[in-house]
């Protein structure tokens, strides 16, 4: 559009309130209001706050003629004759207020807040301007006491004292917010922000909206309905308290009140034309944010002819160029000096809606947001955030030159207070605070849940109920949803232990694997779900990516460190490449991430549950073949697992029936009519995130003896063959399990039914995956070391023999490799494969018996 | 009461009225929507709205009700708007109140000034939705593209070439689907009142009907190529497809807005808006450097993008919009209602089911090269339609890969072409190293524009994508290709796209009908796979395949047209006792030999008994259907081993 200098009168006729002088109220600085009260009631008992400038008696009298409100006219304190070329006089305000103490009293700056400015003024004002210009007049009865400002029901003085008491007493023992850490809870808690604004200089004091409505609730709504009005009255009691505690502190610039958390926290998609002008709080995510804009708020001018200069006031992103030289009387000779006008700094952000607050099928809204000031630059794309702000909706001019306008506003929020949501994804505070909150009714709900004897079964029947049979699995993963309780021993030095139960679903093809992972990915909040065919390392971690605009490197994070807290599918794990898999072996035991790329090197956080399905290595799972033979995984990843489980196909008739019925019954039943028979999906998923967020169960004395006997009947199973039969790990993954269990049951201590099951449900998982296919004895050690104890007693066997072979042989210093082979057969009675014969050979080799050349075999 | 033209050619006029009378109360809105409902549900009323589909933005009547078959492509923020004003006249002072719902400018007279800050304004609310024509729409049912490949702008040459092609003989049944027809009708009304106006540019042509093709010929392609130089880069309409044209439109929405979805199919009657202010705002903000604080919140990419010249891409202001179940034309566009007229279509359709059964099957299997099992399942295929969901398990979708077709001859092309006849929307996607590696399959959000890019899979519902995987050679597939392909593998799996928004992945639930053409089996996942034995290989494909196409009468054609479109409209159930008996059946096959049936066969078998028995009009499995669905599972699988067993290194 044009240039705002160059048509500056003829915007202004066509709005149709030429006679109106801007109003003094652009600024909004709190003494300016404050002082107009003064002005027009005489209620004196404002006086410790820094108001009322000296400055003001000095302004000329020409620009009082045309702008009643001087009191942010800093233009006194600059000599007229002042070299505009000085680089001291460029700047924003802030920089050039520094030296001119304007308030003077306590050499505390006033500062203009944009945030809540002049754009505001233009509907206000002018939604009821019947040729009154002022916001604040007199109305109902002279008495002082009655005043309201102009459109509102918001009484200056009662509302200052209200929120001065507010800010004396409040007290609130019990909600405790992250920011409060050297707080006194029993002690008025704004009292003691502003002792810290004192100690540390910062000039912002942010109220939890909340507080003032538990407080007051009036107030409350006065300042959702009328924050233009109601914050500087804020502003001017907050710093009234404070320069009345501490009159020797200098600050910047004088104290500004931010309230946050307005209303409840409000979705985009709620916003309608109710909320404009209003207080609203709304969380999304940032996806963009441009360069700094420097927004006039002030225009200098001086006359060509006599050198005579006036300030004009930024409105509504337009300036009023003076046509006539208010000194000399010639016109058209005023002229803009950049160089002297103010400005403040500014900085529009695209907010969009949060991934969580979407509606299905629907893509997702933006707002836009206007920062100023401090705010600026202090969120970047990619951040969630909680913005309080005024929410504002302008016209749009089609053409400046034409009358139409376009029947549309364009809106945006003026952001008063940010609040970032997931800052503390990286730095592994407790999760507890992010976590949603449940209604009383839902949590009664839950609760009254969780006593029934059968929840364990319940909600294993919920989870998934397309999906048929495989109970024990649907348990596993039951248990892997509500995870183990957190240990850290970090003070001890030993780290955290890991919580998280890692699942591994090997099996047939067409076992429904992959619908349970995508059942699960869809089930929790911060679930990930790829393939091993097209995820690569890098997908799965995270990288660095340079930002194309700013040249700035970025990390960003792949699908582990997505799921931090929650749970990453794997599906076709078995087709993973190795250095993809070996990722992994870091992120299932320490639960972390460590990069080095492209100077930067760091360790993420990636406390996430593992959800594998891998296929057997020949499409069908064969039964004479061990777990680790079927599914060709490395023994050292496969051991990070707490439960393996196969899913195979059954065959006996019952099952078959079962099946059959509920298939069809899938094909032909109404979706509701299926729904009512078991637990709804968000019951189930409520559930989980109570119990993962408000229990966390420790073990008992009793349960603590059952998981050693345990634990020791597990490790004698083994022993009585020789060969060990649990580790260490298999004890960690049953104390997780039973934790789990106990979760189910609300239960703040692991007692001695949850071990049974954990026990039950690993000796479950165990027999199924690590049973010798040879001897039909379950072996601990096919997991650990990839090959069972008596396939390994079995190769030490074969060697033995083929040692004895070659001795029986005599003297002969070499031998043929096929004529060995031959007659090891021969003398063997069970068949000898050539790969066994070669691991024999190799055995013997490593013993320095015998060396292997080509197709000869040379004793040493 | 203003006469019948008047509510097609000046709508607003009408609102005005309406407007006029119920200052005071706030229930005229509703009285408007009332009264076009009514209107248009007189008899064919619908049919003399002008399309824009059909008809070229230039030859519509500004401000005049048009109607719009199209596809919800991407949503913009809601905007707020003035929706009721005050304008002041500058001489005489008086006031008036006007309305701001339907139009994007606030009007007001030469002498007239808005009042912004009147207490009378009302600020209301509406949403944009970005929409552009059901991507894939056959040609049959539209005019503007009559040959396979001719660009739009050569319809109107052809347009009496049009008349007699197969394809869009069926138009005399149905109302008008071309301007060009206004002039065997003179029931339009708009066409009069434009002669009389003499505004339109072709107003002097529609006498002289026979000169017209050529007109509008030149001026279709005038109008594209002049389009072009004024902003550079041309702007992208964000068309899924690639080659797709037609209007790309800003639809408006006044109420309800929350129950569209995007990839939705909506038919709309609203107020054409193409107001030549609404692209001053773009040429003035290029031009100048220093914008206005509040202008330049968006970057000029967004501008661009939000507010394209309103030749390019028009707006409409909706009266009505409602849901289309399907995009048929052929059919009643709501099968719902109980109307007496919809149910007798469907009955009389129904008593005449199985001969044009017998003539599909007959169709497809000279199509298939007379392989009669495969023309089975390409029915079942065709009428199959995702009609539940169990958690994350899409059901009734039936994607079938159709392997061992012939690779030198360019049969899976015909193949497409002759789909493409009898599906409302398709689309042939030839799968190559280079197109996997380069085209964009996924929607991804562009945040500096603040829309979504569209991709090849952002698909109305029950759209046909063909694959054809014969053209694939062996060569290496990017990061971008992987994705493609995964994205494929999903859509067929889980019916979902994940439509990637930068910072998190969002899926949209879909209802794709995936056909794959292949040599041997496919890469793709696929629900059943089926080996194409042909009986005859035709020595020159084009012409045997045309030869087929001329053969089918055209009211066969649009016989089979409705026939795969009802049906799939059609509810379906199975009987307790038939339950029963499939129950029975399973065990049974699973004692002979529990390798050979599992819990996916079964699931198989239920989907082709599901289709089969729809496909004969039945609604509920019957003994027969299910011993036939078996035998069908049969031969297939038959077929299978015994392409195994020719070469035994496949699979």
């Amino acid at each position: 559009m044009s240039s705002p200098a160059s048509t500056p009168s003829r915007r202004r006729g066509k709005r149709g309130r030429g006679s109106n002088p801007p109003t003094p109220q652009d600024a909004r600085s709190p003494p300016s209001q404050k002082r107009r009260t003064d002005d027009s009631t005489s209620t004196g008992d404002l006086q410790p706050m820094p108001t009322s400038p000296p400055a003001d008696a000095q302004s000329p009298g020409a620009a009082d003629a045309l702008f009643s409100s001087p009191p942010q006219f800093r233009h006194s304190a600059i000599p007229l004759d002042f070299d505009i070329s000085s680089p001291l006089t460029y700047g924003t305000p802030s920089s050039r207020v520094e030296g001119t103490p304007r308030s003077g009293v306590r050499g505390t700056p006033v500062r203009q807040r944009p945030d809540l400015g002049s754009v505001r003024k233009a509907r206000q004002v002018d939604l009821h301007s019947d040729g009154v210009a002022e916001d604040i007049v007199a109305t109902e009865q002279s008495l002082g006491q009655k005043l309201v400002i102009w459109g509102t029901d918001v009484n200056v003085a009662s509302c200052k004292e209200k929120f001065q008491r507010f800010l004396q007493r409040f007290i609130d023992p019990l909600d405790k917010e992250d920011e409060d850490i050297g707080l006194d809870l029993n002690e008025p808690r704004y009292m003691q922000r502003l002792q810290e604004i004192n100690v540390v200089g910062e000039p912002f004091l942010n109220v939890n909206c909340d507080h003032l409505r538990s407080f007051d609730e009036n107030l409350y709504r006065q300042l959702i309905c009328y924050p233009q009005e109601v914050i500087p009255t804020f502003d001017m009691a907050a710093n009234e308290i404070f320069f009345d505690r501490y009159p020797d502190s200098i600050l910047e610039h004088q104290i500004q009140v931010r309230p946050y958390n307005a209303l409840k926290t409000r979705n985009m998609r709620n916003l309608n034309p109710e909320d404009i002008d209003q207080l609203i709080t709304i969380s999304g995510m940032v996806i963009r944010s441009s360069q700094l804009i420097p927004e006039m708020q002030e225009a200098f001018f001086r006359c060509q002819v006599c050198a005579f200069t006036t300030r004009v006031e930024i409105d509504r992103g337009r300036i009023a160029e003076p046509s006539v030289c208010k000194n000399c009387n010639t016109t058209h000779s005023m002229a803009l000096i950049h160089n002297r006008s103010m400005f403040s700094d500014k900085q529009m952000i695209k907010l969009q809606e949060s991934p969580e607050d979407m509606p299905a099928g629907q893509t997702p809204h933006t707002v836009a947001l206007f920062a100023h000031n401090d705010l600026v630059d202090k969120v970047q794309p990619g951040d969630r955030i909680n913005v309080t702000g005024i929410y504002r909706a302008v016209p749009i001019r089609v053409n400046p030159r034409v009358s139409s306008v376009k029947s549309v506003y364009k809106t945006h929020i003026d952001v008063i207070h940010y609040r970032k949501t997931d800052s503390k994804r990286l730095h592994g505070v407790d999760e507890e605070t992010e976590q949603k909150r449940f209604t009383e009714e839902r949590v009664e709900m839950l609760k009254e849940l969780s006593k029934k004897a059968d929840i364990y079964e319940r909600l294993a029947l919920a989870l998934a109920p397309s999906i048929y049979e495989h109970e024990d699995i649907k348990k596993g993963i039951l248990l892997q949803l509500f995870g183990g309780s957190r240990k850290d021993f970090t003070h001890t030095g030993r780290g955290n232990f890991r919580a998280e139960i890692n699942i591994l679903l090997c099996g047939d093809p067409g076992t429904s694997k992959s619908q349970l992972l995508q059942y699960v990915y869809n089930l929790v909040p911060r679930g990930q779900y790829t393939s091993g065919k097209g995820s690569s390392a890098v997908g799965l971690t995270a990288y660095v990516m340079k930002d194309p605009e700013t040249r700035q490197l970025v990390l960003q994070t792949g699908a582990l460190v997505l799921s931090d807290n929650g749970i990453c599918c794997i599906d076709e794990f078995d087709k993973m490449n190795e250095s993809t898999r070996s990722v992994l072996h870091e992120v299932m035991e320490q639960q972390t991430l460590s990069i080095a790329k492209a100077g930067i090197i760091c360790q993420l956080n990636a406390r996430t549950s593992i959800l594998a399905a891998a296929n057997p290595i020949e499409s069908q799972w064969n039964p004479k073949k061990t777990t680790i033979e079927n599914i060709q995984l490395p023994h050292t990843l496969l051991s990070r697992f707490d439960l393996i489980f196969l899913m195979l196909d059954p065959r006996d008739e019952a099952y078959d029936r079962r099946l059959a019925r509920h298939l069809v019954s899938l094909y032909y039943q109404s979706e509701e009519k299926v729904e009512e028979e078991y637990m709804d999906m968000a019951v189930l998923r409520d559930y989980i995130a109570y119990a993962r967020s408000y229990v966390n169960p420790r073990l008992g004395e009793e349960a603590g003896q059952a998981l050693i006997e345990a634990y020791v009947d597990m490790r004698k199973i083994g022993s009585g063959r020789g060969m060990v039969s649990a580790y260490p790990r298999q004890l960690e993954s049953l104390i997780r399990l039973a934790e789990a269990h106990a979760k189910v049951r609300f239960s703040e201590k692991v007692e001695t039914i949850d071990v049974e099951e954990a026990k039950r449900l690993h000796r479950e998982a165990l027999k199924q995956s690590a049973t010798d296919p040879r001897t039909g004895i379950v072996d601990i050690s096919i997991l650990t070391t990839g090959m069972s104890a008596t396939a390994r007693k079995r190769k030490e066997e074969l060697a033995q023999a083929l040692r004895k072979l070659i001795q029986s042989k005599g003297k002969a210093p070499s031998l043929k490799y096929q004529q060995l082979l031959d007659d090891l057969r021969a003398q063997s009675d069970t068949a000898v494969t050539k790969e066994m014969f070669e691991e024999a050979l190799r055995a013997l080799a490593d013993e320095d018996f015998l060396t292997v050349t080509g197709k000869t075999v040379r004793l040493l | 009461m203003p006469c019948v033209g008047d509510w097609l050619n000046s709508p607003l006029s009408i609102v005005q009225g309406i407007f006029a009378q119920n200052v005071s109360n706030s229930d005229w809105e509703k009285k408007v929507t009332e009264y076009f409902k009514e209107k248009l549900k007189e008899n064919n009323a619908t049919n003399w709205v002008p399309s824009l589909n059909d008809v070229p933005v230039h030859y519509l009547k500004p401000n005049s009700l048009v109607k719009f078959r199209c596809m919800v492509q991407d949503m913009f923020d809601p905007e707020f708007y003035m929706g009721v004003y005050e304008t002041v006249d500058s001489n005489t002072n008086a006031r008036v109140l006007h309305f701001g719902k339907y139009r994007d400018v606030a009007e007001c007279g030469p002498q007239q000034e808005i009042d912004l800050n009147s207490s009378q304004t009302v600020t209301l609310e509406r949403q944009t939705f970005y929409c552009v024509p059901v991507p894939g729409e056959s040609a049959w049912f539209s005019l503007l593209s009559c040959g396979f490949l001719n660009p739009p702008s050569q319809a109107y040459i052809s347009a009496s070439q049009a008349r007699v092609s197969p394809s869009t003989s069926y138009t005399p049944s149905r109302h008008k689907r071309s301007y060009e027809e206004d002039e065997d009708m003179d029931l339009h009304p708009s066409k009069q009142k434009e002669q009389h106006m003499g505004k339109s540019c072709c107003s002097g042509g529609d006498i002289h009907g026979c000169v017209e093709p050529k007109r509008l010929e030149t001026e279709a392609s005038a109008g594209h190529h002049v389009i072009s130089p004024n902003c550079s880069p041309p702007l992208d309409l964000n068309f899924p497809l690639p080659g797709e044209k037609g209007p790309a439109c800003l639809v408006k929405v006044y109420e309800s807005w929350e129950s569209f979805k995007v990839n939705d199919v909506l038919e709309v009657f609203g107020v054409l808006s193409v107001d030549p202010v609404l692209s001053i705002v773009n040429s003035e903000e290029r031009d100048s450097s220093t914008l206005d604080p509040m202008e330049c919140m968006d970057t000029a990419e967004e501008q661009r993008v939000h507010s394209p010249p309103a030749s390019l891409v028009p707006r409409i202001h909706v009266i009505l919009a409602q849901k289309l179940q399907h995009i048929n034309p052929l059919l009643p566009a709501c099968l719902n209602e109980e109307e007496s007229k919809t149910c007798e279509f469907v009955s009389n359709f129904m008593s005449e089911l199985s001969p044009v059964r017998a003539e599909l099957l007959g169709f497809l299997t000279h199509a298939l090269l007379g392989d009669s099992l495969a023309a089975e399942y390409l029915i079942l295929h065709l009428i199959s339609t995702v009609y539940a969901r169990r958690d994350v398990l899409p059901l009734g979708k039936f994607t079938v890969n159709l392997s061992g077709c012939p690779r030198s001859s360019a049969f899976t092309e015909h193949l497409y072409r002759l789909i493409q006849q009898l599906v409302p929307a398709s689309y042939h996607l030839r799968m190559s190293i280079e197109s996997m590696n380069h085209s964009r399959f996924i929607p991804r959000k562009d945040y500096t524009a603040n829309r979504l890019l569209s991709g090849l899979l952002q698909l109305a519902s029950n759209t046909s994508l063909v694959i054809d995987e014969t053209q694939l050679e062996q060569g290496q597939l990017d990061t971008a290709g992987v994705h493609n392909v995964t994205a494929l593998g999903n859509l067929i799996t889980w019916q979902k796209v994940e439509y990637d928004f930068n910072y998190h992945r969002m899926e949209f639930p879909c209802n794709i009908n995936v056909l794959i053409t292949s040599e041997g089996r496919s890469l793709l996942p696929s629900d059943c796979q089926v080996h194409l034995q042909p009986q005859i290989i035709p020595p020159n494909m084009e012409e045997y395949m045309s030869s087929l196409l001329t053969a089918v009468l055209p009211s066969v054609l649009n016989k089979f047209r409705i026939y795969l479109s009802l049906l799939r409209l059609l509810d379906y159930s199975i009987s307790e006792e038939v339950t029963k008996a499939v129950e029975e059946d399973f065990v049974e096959m699973r004692k002979n030999n529990p390798e050979s049936v599992t819990a996916d066969d079964l699931h198989r078998m239920l989907l082709v008994a599901r289709f089969l028995s729809l496909s004969a009009g039945q609604t509920t499995l019957s003994r027969e259907r299910w011993l036939r669905a078996k035998q069908l599972e049969a031969l297939r699988k038959a077929r299978l081993q015994q392409q195994k067993c020719v070469n035994g290194n496949e699979l």
